[in-house]
């Protein structure tokens, strides 16, 4: 019913055939070489990542995050829960003690937005980690096993897919306790759709290789083919599909804690933090503007980063 | 194109299927299930809840209650509203003039401002506006669109005073088309933000597929000009995979119209989806999760259709 996405930045010829080469790999060749051989292709795709400024320039910064986030107890000038109502609405760059200013209860907004990324990366991370094992698990089984399983599997994919994630999302959130694991599982659960549909068809491309082929008739057992020769196989489009999964369910998380249902007060996520902003507008728009510019800058690190990575280990992967 | 018509529509059924099996099985998640409202009014005792099952048949086996109540959704009884006691279709369908009005002009604006940044970015590749449109889109799919809602408001309505920052018309006005236009401006542009990068790069990547084959260089060796050869000849052909794209972005169409409408007070579909949540009116919530995804459904195959009546290769098709 739906055609895969084809946007893409411009493929260039050389990079397929330097792709479909590295796929199949050399045959008959010593450890010696072959080890080279691995090495110069590492070598090569990271060439051709440190080509990609601007996913140079996201993975810079997707590494900065993560430190702060790491390290937020050590960075942070103050308690990000610590209150007090004589510091309410200090504006950002006047009081050197609150360079960002203090929000409607007078915590210092660095620290909460420190503390807040924090939350925010780990569902994001987590999320990311339960699409991930369930996109390849549903990938991987159906484009082995193919024949009834598959089409039972993708019926199943089709049909989550006719959901639209937020809805789902508020839905499955407000039967749940929210806590930070369950909302990166049920960010997981709705949005695994696109990697099982990626993996399978990868799986569908591997399995006819003749390496695949030769497994079979040595007698190996569908589980070995699957972990051994397949899986492995799948990992370009995994790592790419991961960092693209990040990003969107950094943004999930913010809708849906924007909205009340996701991380609750008094703990701090990007989201939550712009729950009330709107009602602050007036006296205090920077309570507004920090949290979504810091939403939107590591969403789009991770993007950038996806993307990069996508033309440097397999320019086919999306078309 | 008929038989292409009904093989679709027979295709759509496993999905429809699919999506009631998913629907009735949230329900029953649900805490405390289907009764939740009942159990909570300390009122009512636990013979009462009993014999309102009884009543409801939730006493009878799982399948005996997915057939009722599927039953029930296909003949458009989709139960009462917990408060008030309001059919629940009737509730749902009075929301969605505003949200197709609302997701109508978003989709149009992105549409239409997506496909000609996408075509100039095809027709100049590598060029800086192509450079600069395809690393724009990227920053536009990242940005949150709740924020960027709130970013209008504070910058257009607060700063500038140019734009109402929510509703639908002006209390107490006079309700015209005038003041209905002014009131969407704002949240039309929102919603479109991320079609906008979408369609621009479909559409770049699709030209640039079409471009790239025989049959336009013969046009362009035909002594063709170039403006005829991207409206007769590439255009046409280009069409196709744009016309899934509007398919396949109906969900995210109506994630983003209920965080739009959210923001901006909009009365649509999403505004009361959210505020079926905040009141726990489980049979709202899950009349609209079933009536999105029926849409989606309906979208797709339309979809289907439209390109198997520009591409008549399609109908043939398996």
């Amino acid at each position: 019913m739906r055609k895969k996405s084809s946007a893409d930045f411009g493929l260039d010829e050389d990079k397929v055939v330097e792709s479909s080469a590295m796929l199949e790999g050399p045959s008959g060749v010593s450890p010696d070489a072959l080890s080279h051989y691995y090495e110069t292709q590492l070598r090569r795709i990271w060439r051709r990542f440190l080509q990609h400024r601007l996913a140079v320039a996201g993975g810079c910064v997707v590494i900065v995050l993560l430190l702060t986030a790491v390290l937020a107890d050590i960075v942070s000038p103050h308690d990000p829960l610590a209150l007090d109502t004589k510091l309410r609405f200090i504006p950002p760059l006047s009081n050197p003690q609150f360079i960002l200013g203090t929000d409607e209860m007078g915590r210092d907004l660095l620290s909460r937005l420190l503390h807040g990324g924090r939350i925010s990366l780990v569902v994001g991370m987590a999320a990311m980690f339960a699409t991930i094992v369930t996109g390849l698990a549903i990938g991987v089984i159906a484009g082995f096993y193919g024949g009834r399983v598959d089409s039972i599997l993708m019926r199943f994919t089709d049909t989550v897919l006719c959901f639209p994630q937020v809805f789902l999302l508020l839905v499955l959130a407000a039967f749940i306790t929210p806590t930070v694991v369950s909302i990166a599982l049920i960010i997981g659960f709705t949005s695994w759709m696109e990697v099982a549909r990626i993996i399978r068809a990868q799986i569908q491309y591997v399995k006819e290789q003749e390496f695949v082929q030769a497994a079979f008739a040595l007698g190996a057992s569908g589980r070995r083919i699957m972990l051994r020769e397949l899986l492995p196989n799948a990992i370009s489009p995994v790592l790419v599909s991961a960092t693209l999964n990040v990003a969107n369910a950094v943004l999930m998380e913010s809708y849906i804690s924007f909205l009340g249902y996701g991380i609750q007060p008094p703990l701090a996520s990007w989201g939550n933090m712009l729950t009330n902003a709107q009602s602050y507008f007036d006296l205090a728009p920077w309570l507004a503007i920090f949290p979504g510019v810091m939403i939107t800058l590591t969403v789009m690190s991770f993007n950038f980063l996806g993307d990069g990575l996508r033309d440097a280990l397999d320019p086919r992967v999306g078309m | 194109m008929f038989q292409f018509i009904l093989k679709r529509l027979v295709q759509a059924v496993p999905l429809l299927i699919g999506v009631s099996i998913i629907g009735f099985a949230m329900m029953h998640l649900a805490p405390g299930g289907p009764l939740a409202v009942y159990t909570l009014n300390p009122t009512i005792t636990a013979q009462d809840i009993a014999r309102i099952k009884q009543v409801f048949g939730l006493d009878q086996p799982m399948y005996i209650q997915y057939f009722k109540w599927a039953y029930g959704m296909f003949t458009g009884n989709w139960g009462n509203t917990f408060f008030g006691g309001r059919p629940v279709l009737d509730v749902i369908m009075e929301r969605v003039p505003a949200t197709f009005i609302l997701m109508g002009s978003g989709m149009s604006l992105a549409i239409i401002i997506g496909m000609l940044i996408g075509i100039l970015g095809a027709v100049k590749r590598y060029s800086v506006f192509d450079y600069l449109a395809t690393t724009g889109a990227m920053v536009a799919l990242s940005f949150p669109t709740f924020w960027f809602g709130l970013m209008t408001i504070f910058l257009f309505s607060l700063k500038l005073g140019w734009l109402p920052s929510g509703g639908m018309f002006t209390l107490g006005g006079d309700e015209g088309i005038l003041d209905l236009l002014m009131h969407l401006i704002l949240p039309a542009v929102v919603l479109a933000l991320v079609l906008v990068a979408q369609w621009s790069r479909y559409t770049r990547s699709s030209f640039l597929e079409v471009i790239n084959q025989d049959y336009i260089r013969t046009a362009r060796s035909k002594g063709l000009t170039g403006r005829r050869i991207l409206l007769r000849h590439a255009f046409p052909n280009a069409l196709a995979p744009l016309v899934t794209l509007a398919g396949i972005q109906l969900p995210w169409l109506f994630s983003g119209a209920l965080v739009t409408e959210t923001i901006f007070g909009w009365p649509g579909m999403g505004r009361l989806f959210v505020d079926a949540l905040t009141m726990k009116e489980y049979p709202v919530l899950m009349g609209m999760i079933m009536i999105t995804a029926i849409a989606v459904i309906i979208g797709n195959l339309l979809a289907d259709v439209i390109n198997a009546m520009i591409d008549p290769r399609l109908r043939l098709e398996k």
